[in-house]
């Protein structure tokens, strides 16, 4: 199983590496973009085939460590 | 009254009624921990060790000094590796029994990892590393590592941070405010830091985490010397 794993600051957290993104793009003329919010990709490669089991695990490891929860939030996919 | 001299500094055992022994924590990517023990040791003229962060025993000094660096690369986010090594038990247990802890820049980032100082760290609000001298302002003189200061004093110490943004939801710096754990507080904010917080310590106060570097300004050939009030706070104790 492979677990894609997405962590992204909160709403509620300014994000200064967006915003300077952002203006970015509307500099180089893109319009249309009201907002822009970075964030990290983790690919996890997973052994076992139990998905409750691996769902929770992966949720352990994001409140641990993939993520820091005073600021960020995370969501993940899994794929087989 | 005769200046004893320790290294060619002056011997500031004078003013302390006894010494304290200081464990500065060497995680692998510190790179402020010589400086530490250098001014610890050669300036303040106690006893420091280093400790590596594989150890798990704590017990024999009084203050444990995180130094500043970029311990583990900062990969994933800054101190979210180290707070994983082995030497962060012994630190939680050295915060529970009532014993000094002090964080110094990636320190302090390590702390808030840790949880044993509230709130986050964000990248600075400019994205730029910031590395100059700021003025600070003591916000609480009322804590083991601000005592030899007074409230409203400004202090020049540097910074030398691309994560020093700061940052609590708004119920935790109520309770910052409330708990008067706010020690400093930056007179000019180089990175965006929520209410210009510089430096806070816990609830108990005998864990402190401030982004300015104490040791790159406790000797006159460096520019400053209002590092030392830190370091003199905590060996009057």
């Amino acid at each position: 199983m492979k677990a894609k794993i997405y962590v992204t600051l909160k709403k509620s957290v300014l994000d200064p590496q967006g915003k300077a993104v952002g203006q970015a793009l509307s500099s180089m003329g893109f319009g249309g973009v009201r907002d822009v919010r970075m964030g990290k990709y983790i690919e996890l490669e997973m052994n076992g085939a139990d998905r409750a089991g691996t769902e929770k695990n992966i949720k352990a490891m994001c409140e641990k460590l993939l993520a820091n929860t005073v600021i960020e939030e995370y969501r993940w996919e899994i794929q087989n | 009254m005769s200046c004893f001299l320790i290294n060619g500094y002056p011997d500031t055992r004078s003013h302390t009624r006894f010494s304290v022994k200081f464990g500065v924590v060497v995680f692998p990517g510190s790179n402020c921990d010589e400086d530490c023990r250098h001014v610890l040791k050669n300036v303040m003229g106690q006893e420091a060790d280093f400790v590596w962060h594989k150890d798990r025993d704590l017990s024999r000094y009084d203050c444990v000094v995180l130094p500043g660096g970029f311990s583990y690369g900062d990969y994933l986010r800054t101190g979210a590796i180290a707070r994983f090594s082995p030497v962060m038990e012994a630190v939680q247990k050295h915060a529970e029994r009532g014993k000094l802890v002090i964080g110094i820049c990636n320190g302090f980032q390590i702390l808030l990892e840790s949880g044993l100082l509230p709130g986050a760290m964000l990248r600075n609000a400019s994205l730029k590393f910031v590395c100059k001298f700021v003025e600070l302002r003591v916000e609480s003189a009322d804590s083991a590592f601000t005592k030899k200061t007074k409230k409203g004093q400004r202090l020049r110490l540097p910074v030398a941070h691309g994560e020093g943004n700061y940052f609590a939801d708004d119920e935790a710096l109520a309770d910052l405010k409330k708990n008067d754990q706010i020690l400093l507080r930056y007179a000019d904010n180089p990175n965006g830091s929520v209410e210009d917080i510089a430096g806070i310590c816990n609830k108990k106060r005998n864990v402190f985490g401030l982004m300015p570097h104490p040791e790159r300004a406790s000797e006159r050939e460096l520019g400053s010397v209002d590092g030392r009030k830190i370091f003199e706070s905590i060996v009057s104790q």
